[in-house]
């Protein structure tokens, strides 16, 4: 996998992972072969489902855990060898694991103590780094004296007070309720950019991931799935893998007929052709899912080429969600087929049982590898 | 509608809100409420019943032993009223009319066997009590037999018991107890005196009441065959020498009783002073009517005067003679060696909870059943085989002498002493320091730690700043649990221990089944108390006691 599209190329990669393999009792691999490549000031997201090895990446590249094989730098140099406590990450823990005996003040000046800084200049420190998380006057008080959202940004102050390049933050916000969640995404964001450092994020949110990160890596299975910006990830997904994991996605499985430059000709199981793009597959005859996002479909024979494949559609359930319609289809033998379309004032609401025809662009459907050991 | 908005209106008048029938809220509140604490209260019933009659009963009992001192009061009450006159800064003995009380008390006293005792608690506070009252238990008949014996040569009317009867009580009385003794399936009517003779014998017939209530009650014989006590002839005596009018006196034994009452001017008498002094003439001495005065009152400070080693001097409480103090070196061991005991299985309990808590399951199990098998194996086994292990001819002298890091000849002392006891109870306790630790640790996630890592602490700091500290309750629980169990330990410290590893519980034990000096007994125990609930309170302010944690 070779997408070291860093941002500023030429300069050495800041965080490098190569060739890194992890097991921990000898006769598995939790990470495969992890390849990896951040350049300075990236916001990277490892997403993936809980299981795939993402804190594993997290606690090697923090120190805690050894790879058993291969190299990881740090600034162009092997931190392999070098102790967690002199590696100079900042750290943001799932549990938050703010020392409870110590008050949030005190949270915060622990690592600026352990370097040795003066009094009077840590206690400003502590102060300017309270006041960009906006928990000023809670200097004082116990982590268990403050509500999950502020015990949140205190354990981020407390990985941003010792100014560290690298900041890696593992499921930071699994333990918020949904508006809080969102509204910390944001504001994590917005630091993190703001002080320029390089975060390593890991979350198994794929919306969260969007939302925040310059560029995600999917994991499952000990290895990266797809490593790409947010858009990229969820408009040309590499592998079914991928398409399913990042949004809503319809998939229909059939055979490839014909090939022709960046479109093709998939045979459904049911006998019905459709048009594709051709992602991850090389030969005609080849088996195959062809993923469609929900919104790219479209029922409104005006809008879609005059030659273009149509497929025969029930509708099964019509849902009224505010902003959007989201529609279920039966289509080729899949019951769950979703369309959604906007809340427009011209736009139909399908009645439940109404056959209509569905079609999308070419470019749209994208063909993708068959999992092993399809039905 | 109106009429039910008027109903509303009523039903929250006076700002009571009534319930659907009509009751108040409150009220109805109040009872629902009480009704289930009186559920819950008869689930936990046996419970209670169990703890008040086994834990709490014990303990009042216990306090209130150290303090209780009604023997004296209650065996010598004529003597106390007396002695309150008797002025101690003359620093003579006191006068006639306290020994006459004395004998009146020692007289019933001794009947009823309990002068012994008296002696015995009195012998607690100054040694040659228990002696003295002893031997004038044997002796004191003496004395009223000089009385006795002019009375019965002078008439010996005078010497039957039925004649006394005849002459102080109704012949009602007389009849009933005829009639008693014949089927003596019932109680003994309750003997009834002339009234004209309590009048004219005042002093002999409360006397004689006096025995005839110990005769029927205590002794349930036959009181009109009884032979009267020697007191009664004294008080006979007295009685007849300030010449009654006994002129219109008729009955059994009347004409007898004016006869002897013509004689007895001529009758021989001595003091009681004297009759006590020739008895023994320890009652001459100060001291002994000064702590017969001190413990005159029904609650006394002596016992716990005495386990502090100090007693009830001439001017208030004293510091006992150097060669008598043991108390409070007792104390003091028992104190600092719980402490060093404490100490020790912090150090050696720490990191047993922590391997316990962070290796693998299968090995933490194990050491957790090689942490718990102490618990399994008897006591006694346990500590038995810690003589084996530390006496000279033993296992661990034997490896060092093989050795050769210990000559044969200069084996090393390990038990008896002060180092025995503490290996063994050291031994004996740590589970107890353990456990507290280990459920405290358990609940510390790992994150904590690699948090401090990451914030730049090496494995040194990141334990003592992040991981220690909260471990203290753990710490804290566990040295309360140890050092409390440890300050009241009898057994390991009595068979390993020796003489100069003996903790306070000895002597507990000593006047708890040898002495019997159960009031010293409850007053050191109640001290211990006292200790144990003062280094508490001690506790609670320094680290508080929320944050001790037994478990999770
Ligand atoms: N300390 C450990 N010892 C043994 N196996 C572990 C350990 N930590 C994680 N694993 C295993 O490694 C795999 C990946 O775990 P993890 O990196 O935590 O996944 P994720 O963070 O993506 O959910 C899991 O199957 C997990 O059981
Ligand atoms: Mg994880």
């Amino acid at each position: 996998m070779n997408m070291i599209t860093a941002k500023n190329s030429g300069e050495t990669p800041f965080v490098e992972f190569e060739r890194v393999q992890k097991s921990y009792d000898g006769e598995s691999l939790v990470v495969k072969d992890l390849n990896l490549s951040m350049p300075r000031g990236e916001f990277l997201t490892m997403l993936g489902p809980s299981g795939s090895g993402k804190t594993t990446c997290l606690m090697m590249l923090a120190g805690f855990e050894t790879a058993t094989y291969g190299d990881i730098r740090l600034g162009g140099q092997s931190i392999n060898n070098i102790p967690p406590h002199k590696r100079n990450i900042g750290m943001v823990f799932q549990n938050y694991a703010l020392f409870p005996h110590m008050t949030v003040a005190e949270n915060l000046s622990f690592p600026l103590e352990l370097r040795k800084i003066p009094k009077s200049e840590r206690e400003e420190k502590v102060r300017l780094t309270l006041n960009m998380v906006q928990m000023d006057s809670f200097g004082g008080r116990r982590p268990a004296q403050l509500s999950g959202g502020q015990q949140q940004r205190i354990a981020l102050a407390r990985a941003l007070v010792f100014e560290p390049e690298l900041v890696l933050m593992d499921e930071p916000l699994g333990a918020l309720d949904k508006q809080l969640r969102e509204h910390m995404q944001f504001e994590i964001k917005s630091i993190a950019d703001s002080l320029g450092i390089t975060v390593v994020y890991v979350t198994h949110d794929q919306t969260e991931a969007l939302t925040m990160s310059d560029r995600v890596a999917v994991f499952n299975d000990g290895h990266i799935q797809q490593l790409a910006s947010p858009d990229t990830l969820y408009e040309e997904p590499e592998n079914s893998f991928v398409a399913q994991f990042i949004g809503e996605n319809n998939t229909l499985e059939g055979i490839v007929q014909e090939i022709h430059g960046d479109t093709c000709l998939v045979e459904l199981d049911g006998g019905e052709l459709i048009d594709a793009k051709p992602v991850n597959i090389k030969t005609t005859g080849e088996r195959t899912r062809v993923s469609i996002r929900p919104e790219r479909v479209e029922y409104n024979k005006e809008r879609l080429s005059n030659d273009a494949h149509l497929l025969q559609a029930t509708v099964m359930e019509f849902i009224y969600m505010g902003d959007i319609f989201r529609t279920r289809l039966s289509v080729a033998g899949n019951q769950d087929f979703i369309i959604k379309t906007r809340n427009a004032p011209d736009q139909v609401r399908l009645e439940p049982g109404t056959e209509i025809e569905i079609g999308w662009l070419a470019q749209d459907c994208r063909a993708l590898d068959a999992p092993n050991g399809t039905i | 509608m109106a009429v039910i908005a008027k109903q509303e209106d009523d039903s929250k008048q006076d700002g009571l809100i009534l319930t659907a029938d009509g009751m108040s809220l409150k009220k109805s509140l109040a009872r629902s409420l009480r009704m289930q604490k009186l559920r819950a209260l008869m689930l936990i019933l046996p419970l209670l019943a169990f703890i008040l009659i086994t834990f709490i009963a014990p303990i009042t009992d216990m306090l209130f032993r150290s303090v209780e001192n009604q023997i004296v009061r209650e065996t010598l009450p004529r003597t106390l009223n007396e002695l309150q006159y008797w002025d101690l800064s003359q620093k003579k003995a006191p006068g006639e009319t306290v020994f006459h009380a004395l004998y009146d008390d020692l007289e019933i006293a001794i009947e009823r066997k309990v002068h012994t005792r008296l002696g015995t608690r009195l012998n607690y506070e100054q040694t040659g009590f228990s002696s003295l009252f002893r031997r004038t238990g044997r002796n004191l008949d003496a004395i009223g037999k000089i009385w006795q014996k002019q009375f019965e040569e002078f008439d010996p009317f005078w010497k039957k018991g039925e004649n006394w009867a005849n002459l102080l009580m109704t012949s009602d009385w007389i009849n009933n107890a005829k009639e008693w003794e014949k089927t003596s399936d019932h109680l003994q009517p309750p003997f009834v005196l002339k009234p004209e003779l309590v009048n004219l014998l005042p002093k002999t017939t409360e006397a004689y009441s006096a025995f005839a209530r110990y005769v029927q009650l205590e002794e349930n014989e036959a009181l009109y065959k009884k032979d009267p006590w020697p007191g009664i002839y004294i008080k006979l005596y007295q009685d007849l020498i300030s010449e009654p009018d006994l002129s219109a006196l008729s009955g059994m034994g009347a004409d007898e009783l004016r006869s002897t009452a013509q004689m007895v001017s001529t009758f021989e008498t001595i003091s009681f002073k004297d009759g006590f002094l020739e008895i023994d003439k320890d009652w001459g001495e100060i001291d002994i009517w000064r702590t017969i005065q001190v413990y005159a009152s029904s609650y006394t400070s002596g016992y716990f005067l005495n386990a502090i080693d100090m007693q009830n001097g001439p001017d208030g409480p004293e510091l006992r003679p150097e060669n008598e103090r043991i108390y409070i070196i007792l104390f003091m061991r028992t104190l600092y060696m719980s402490l060093i005991i404490t100490f020790f299985c912090i150090i050696l309990g720490y990191p047993v909870a922590w391997l316990l808590v962070n290796i693998p399951t299968r090995k933490s199990n194990l050491l957790m059943i090689l942490v718990l098998l102490p618990f399994w194996t008897s006591l006694l086994v346990r500590t038995s085989a810690w003589k084996v292990m530390l006496q000279q001819q033993g296992v661990i002298n034997d490896i060092l002498v093989w050795l050769g890091l210990v000559d044969d000849a200069a084996r090393l002392v390990m038990i008896n002493n002060q180092l025995g006891t503490i290996i063994a109870m050291t031994h004996i306790l740590l589970p107890f320091m353990i456990l507290p630790m280990y459920s405290v640790m358990q609940t510390i996630p790992p994150s904590y730690l690699r948090a401090a890592k990451s914030l730049g602490a090496t494995n040194w700091t990141a334990f003592w700043r992040v991981y220690f500290p909260q471990t203290i309750p753990g710490i804290g629980a566990g040295s309360i649990l140890v050092f409390i169990l440890s300050i009241g330990y009898y057994i390991t410290p009595a068979i390993v221990g020796g003489t100069s590893g003996v903790f306070i519980s000895d002597r507990i034990a000593y006047h708890i089944s040898s002495s019997l000096n159960w009031g010293l007994g409850a007053a050191l125990g109640t001290i211990l108390l006292g200790v144990v609930i003062l280094l508490y309170f001690a506790y609670d302010k320094a680290v508080g006691i929320d944050n001790v944690k037994l478990g999770g």
